[in-house]
């Protein structure tokens, strides 16, 4: 079927799906597919949300990119990757993932290094802590086994149950570092269940990077909704869902423009989506279900590669990612102070083999980018200059909290570029920043009204993967089971 | 249809939802999942794709006929007897 030409605004459809990013575009897909009539309304000219890009400074920088979390190789059956692509019949190359060679997890001077084969992951652990290496691998065995989006008690505490079971406060945060920033709404902690999960997607699978970042992805996500017949719409920001009786019926758009719908999936977010419902209901309605959790991130482009420079540990130079706290116990929650450099996320593409490469496949400049949690109140009402020395001030402060690990990079500086919890607002439309969203899911997607659904991080899991499966399961359940 | 027509209508579906799949040396009485590698999504984009092709509804109470390539062929006769094979290959 031809991609339908211009599209012209305002009609019927049989599904709407607000925001294109990786679950709107991987719902839209699938929607598209079986010959339904879609139409994926992104509020940006740019699609991919949370995990899009933008250039600055003649640049391209990715958002929201570290590395994607649910690698497998092909072969593997069964698993969110390879899921995705057979569902969405995208060939897994097209994907061209370059798998990582290591990333470690520093906790107060502790530094555990493992890759993407999980036995390296538990001899480093148990060289670390010896005398609780038997209950470490207990514990890998038992996350192993665990089929996965099972509903356990919801809310469960990862943080007391991995101290029960492995009685050691470095182990257990070296394991929460990487589940908290990769990643859980909650503050503290991570819900067990959500734990499960991750510990999949980051160790039993493992980390990759598209070589050429996220751009490819989106255009062929984009590509492939088109190519079924799905329309993407963009500069078109919804700002209200219709309805009647207490079931969805459409969607409005900024412009007037009314698009009829029986069905609408949103991946704007829980508390996002009950104000298009009711944009006129007071915001303290929602307060129980705001999400806490913002952060600033600080994008250094070099003119050396970290690891020709003297200093920090090695294996932390060399990985493509480093979850740090150089605090222990780790604490994740909204800082009092604008930024809490005590903890964050490192990421160095170039450390990918084979990534980071432009589109003609030439290398590109070194990037060094540190992540920290942050207080989005804290970042709102600056003047210009207020916001600018903030930025200046804390991303200064991210990068010599890294030289407890790694180089200092800030003398070979070319460029930087910081966003704050406001900017990751501005574009997206998350509340507060909160790139998790909120800390309380809502796994079978459903919501105030019928017919209206949940996909993204509300209702799925995080990550590439995690959006797509979360868009394509809830197309599945509620636009596709329908006769 | 006729049933070996069926066959070739079954295994080209597959063939879409699954590339990668080698479907010779299927064999016909044994359950499929046990033979290729098929998940229940996979089992219901396959219902999918026989309503999309054929226009042939299969409710979920009957989605067990359809375990083996002999139950797919003896539950769809009568639904596929008077349509034609639509194969990508074909």
């Amino acid at each position: 079927m031809d991609a339908p030409a211009a599209a012209t605004r305002g009609g019927r459809y049989d599904a709407v799906v607000i925001g294109a990013g990786l679950s709107g575009l991987a719902a839209g897909i699938r929607i598209a597919m079986y010959g339904k009539r879609v139409a994926v309304c992104e509020k940006h000219y740019l699609w991919g949300g949370l995990n899009s890009f933008y250039k600055r400074g003649g640049r391209l920088f990715d958002t929201g990119l570290h590395a994607l979390t649910n690698f497998v190789d092909r072969r593997v059956s069964g698993k969110p990757l390879t899921r995705v692509v057979r569902q969405l019949r995208i060939p897994y190359d097209d994907l061209d993932l370059a798998a990582q060679s290591h990333s470690t997890v520093v906790s107060d001077g502790a530094v555990l290094r493992f890759s993407n084969e999980i036995d390296e992951l538990i001899e480093n652990a148990g060289a670390l802590v010896p005398d609780k290496k038997d209950r470490f691998v207990a514990l890998v065995e038992d996350l192993r086994e665990r089929r996965l989006g099972e509903e356990e008690e919801p809310e469960r505490s990862a943080r007391a149950e991995l101290m029960d079971r492995l009685g050691d406060e470095l182990l257990v945060d070296l394991l929460l570092i990487p589940c908290c920033y990769y990643g859980s709404a909650r503050e503290n902690d991570v819900d067990w269940d959500q734990f499960v999960i991750l510990f999949h997607s980051i160790f039993l699978e493992g980390l990759a990077m598209p070589r050429r970042g996220i751009r490819p992805l989106l255009d062929l996500f984009k590509a492939r909704l088109e190519e079924q017949g799905g329309e993407l719409l963009r500069k078109a920001e919804v700002v209200r869902v219709l309805s009647r009786d207490g079931r969805a019926t459409g969607v409005e758009l900024a412009d007037g423009t009314l698009l009829e719908a029986d069905t609408v999936l949103s991946s704007a977010g829980r508390v996002e989506t009950s104000r298009l419902v009711a944009p006129e209901a007071p915001e303290g309605a929602t307060a129980p279900l705001r999400g806490r959790l913002s952060f600033v991130e600080t994008i250094s482009v070099l003119d050396r590669d970290p690891r020709e420079l003297v200093g920090g540990h090695p294996d932390c130079t060399s990985s493509g990612v480093v979850f740090f706290s150089n605090r222990r116990p780790f604490r994740y929650e909204r800082p009092e102070d604008d930024v809490d450099l005590a903890s964050g996320v490192i990421s160095m593409t170039q450390n990918f083999p084979g990534a980071h490469v432009d589109d003609a496949g030439a290398p590109k400049e070194p990037v060094f980018r540190v992540t920290c949690l942050a207080n989005h109140d804290r970042w709102t009402g600056l003047t210009g200059e207020e916001y600018d020395a903030k930025k200046q001030r804390w991303s200064d402060g991210a990068l010599a909290a890294a030289t407890a690990f790694c180089p200092d990079v800030r003398p070979h500086e070319v460029y930087r570029d910081v966003f704050t919890p406001t900017t990751i607002t501005r574009f997206t439309g998350h509340h507060e920043g909160t790139v998790y969203g909120s800390p309380k899911k809502v796994r079978d997607g459903r919501t105030e009204l019928d017919g209206l659904f949940l996909i993204g991080t509300d209702q799925g899991y995080l990550g590439i993967v995690g959006a797509a499966m979360s868009g394509i399961s809830m197309a599945n359940a509620h636009v596709l089971a329908k006769a | 249809m006729s049933r070996d027509d069926i066959v070739l209508a079954i295994k080209d579906i597959i063939q879409t939802i699954a590339p990668d799949e080698d479907l010779t040396n299927l064999d016909h009485t044994e359950r499929l999942r046990d033979q290729i590698e098929l998940d229940s999504m996979d089992f219901l984009d396959i219902v999918m794709e026989l309503r999309k092709l054929y226009g042939v509804q299969v409710p979920e109470e009957d989605y067990k006929e359809l375990a083996s390539m002999e139950g797919c062929v003896n539950y769809l006769e009568p639904h596929l007897a008077d349509k034609e094979l639509h194969c990508a290959s074909a």
